[in-house]
């Protein structure tokens, strides 16, 4: 009896322990993975015309999900906003709230998920093809390194792509909650603007703004590089590495939304 | 014919022969602990054009993978155009793979570029050669394998014959010392089959280059290719000429020649006896 207790004892350890290894196997290869993509990056640049045509793919294709999914969380914010804000007599704050709520919040976190949704899960499908399809041996047989010739510009694709597609959500956001605010509510235009302009710090909420939604996009796009170059050469496997960067990343935005945040608004409380 | 487990030839002990474009000497490969070959011994002249033939999983692949320095023996020597392939760092490796040529199972062409954009791919990428010349290179090669008028297809509009020969055109763009082809013929209907087996001779013959086929069409093989290696389970057991092929009695080349169904290649997956495992039930 205690033999066969301490046996799956022994087992249950052997296994924890196998588990670990292999977890810290991954991570060391991950983050040789990122190093290598960093280093090969300067090719990206080199060569700018690969870039500008994965900002194209990232960014410029992503355009129509983010803009109106940025006007009508503007419209609802509006709607939503007036609700409360009527009850304490204070409905001229709204242009303020929904800057803030946009800019310091939405704006990163609502485009980085819809990034990671659109932009990123594209690129892990199209490089875990590229390898299912054995393009990239064919380039690494060719003397050409698929890490600067394919991974760097997409990767660089998507963090350039990334704050600009925020800065347009929250652009539609602000938009949109005008629309509702003053046109359809009748809130005074003068107020709703001078408010947001009274209470939007460039420096506090702006920049810190964008400094998430960069932290986004290098999350992002680092994730779908690695999903697709790691992913199992198979149908099955590109399907599956596809669907671990959609929740990786929005893990990984959330998370690190509430980190940045923690640090950027100490004063808030 | 020489078979099962054949010696060396004698001038291969040399440290490394001018006269071969690729030797492999006791070549020992294994992916973690399972080993995939065993003591792999080859030649390839300059300027032939040599087969590796084998059942499917036999490790026919592993040996392009190690010749392109994209796997490292666990011993053995690796030797191409002289130069030992597992001791180059990244750039002399890249340095060497510029001279080489490799035609993937199904092409692997790249889906977002044009065929022109495919063959100009490593003329853009390794030379600094203006864009005049390069689409003269890149037509002169495209009409080589006769597909000049296809330049600005996609390779989603083009048959798998077609994608074969669009991927040669690739493979030779830069005018390599060797090409390795990985399962040229499979999936090819009878006419694309006699193309791409002819465009192969004919590379070696009008441009010189030295060819590796990986194959298991001993049909079209036996038509085109200089000298034969026999692998089976990660082992060299038999080789020789295309005469001394077709006259072989050894009992793994017939099978293969033959097409028997069964013989040392057995039919049957490894299993407990048939009739103890039907009855155990009872």
């Amino acid at each position: 009896m205690l033999s066969a207790v301490g046996n799956g004892f022994v087992t249950v350890l052997r296994r924890m322990g196998s588990r670990t290894v292999t977890i810290i196997g991954w991570l060391g290869y991950a983050t040789r993975f990122a190093v290598a993509v960093v280093q090969k990056s300067p090719a990206a640049f080199s060569r700018l015309s690969l870039t500008l045509r994965e900002i194209y793919f990232s960014g410029v294709l992503s355009l129509v999900i983010i803009l109106v999914s940025g006007l009508f969380v503007g419209m609802v914010l509006a709607l939503q906003g007036y609700d409360v804000l009527q009850r304490y007599g204070a409905a001229e704050s709204l242009g303020v709230l929904v800057a803030l709520s946009l800019v310091r919040e939405l704006g990163p976190v609502v485009s980085g998920l819809l990034f990671a949704s659109r932009a990123g899960s594209a690129i892990t499908a199209e490089i875990g093809l590229m390898k299912a399809t054995e393009q990239l041996s064919a380039m690494e047989m060719m003397a050409v390194d698929p890490l600067a010739r394919v991974v760097a510009p997409r990767f660089w694709g998507g963090i350039i792509s990334m704050p600009l597609l925020a800065a347009l959500f929250s652009t539609l956001g602000i938009f949109g909650a005008y629309l509702v605010g003053v046109k359809l509510i009748g809130i005074d235009a003068g107020a709703f603007w001078s408010n947001m302009q009274a209470g939007v710090d460039f420096r506090y909420d702006i920049v810190n703004g964008i400094i998430k939604s960069v932290v986004f996009g290098i999350a992002v796009s680092m994730l779908a590089v690695f999903e697709g170059y790691d992913a199992k050469p198979t149908a099955e496997g590109v399907s599956t590495a596809t669907t671990r960067t959609v929740v990786e990343s929005s893990l990984a935005i959330l998370g690190l939304d509430f980190v940045l945040t923690v640090f950027m608004f100490r004063g808030v409380g | 014919m020489s078979s099962h487990a054949a010696p060396a030839p004698a001038s291969f002990l040399a440290p490394a022969h001018p006269e071969y474009a690729v030797e492999l000497e006791g070549v020992t490969f294994a992916y973690d602990r399972r080993p995939v070959l065993t003591g792999i011994t080859m030649a390839v002249p300059r300027g032939g054009v040599v087969g590796i033939m084998g059942g499917s999983g036999c490790g026919k692949t592993t040996i392009l993978r190690l010749i392109g320095g994209e796997l490292q023996p666990k011993s053995g020597r690796v030797l191409v155009a002289g130069q030992s392939v597992p001791d180059l760092d990244r750039d002399e490796l890249y340095r060497m793979r510029r001279k080489l040529g490799m035609l993937f199972q199904f092409g692997a062409l790249f889906t977002d570029m044009s065929v022109y954009e495919n063959v100009a791919f490593t003329l853009r990428e390794h030379t600094d050669l203006t864009e005049e010349l390069i689409r003269d290179l890149v037509l002169m090669k495209l009409h080589a394998v006769g597909l000049r008028g296809a330049a600005r297809l996609m390779p989603s509009e083009l048959s798998g014959g077609m994608a074969r020969r669009v991927a040669l055109a690739r493979a030779i763009a830069l005018d390599p010392m060797l090409v390795m082809y990985d399962e040229p013929f499979a999936g090819l209907d009878p006419i694309s089959l006699g193309i791409v087996g002819q465009l192969i001779r004919r590379s070696s013959d009008a441009l010189g280059i030295t060819s590796l086929v990986v194959t298991h069409d001993i049909y079209e093989s036996l038509k085109i290719v200089d000298y034969l290696y026999f692998v089976s389970a990660g082992k060299i057991i038999a080789q020789g000429t295309p005469d001394e092929v077709r006259a072989s009695k050894d009992a793994f080349v017939r099978q293969f020649v033959d097409g028997a169904p069964d013989g040392p290649v057995p039919f049957h997956y490894p299993a407990a006896p048939y009739r103890s495992e039907i009855l155990s039930r009872a």
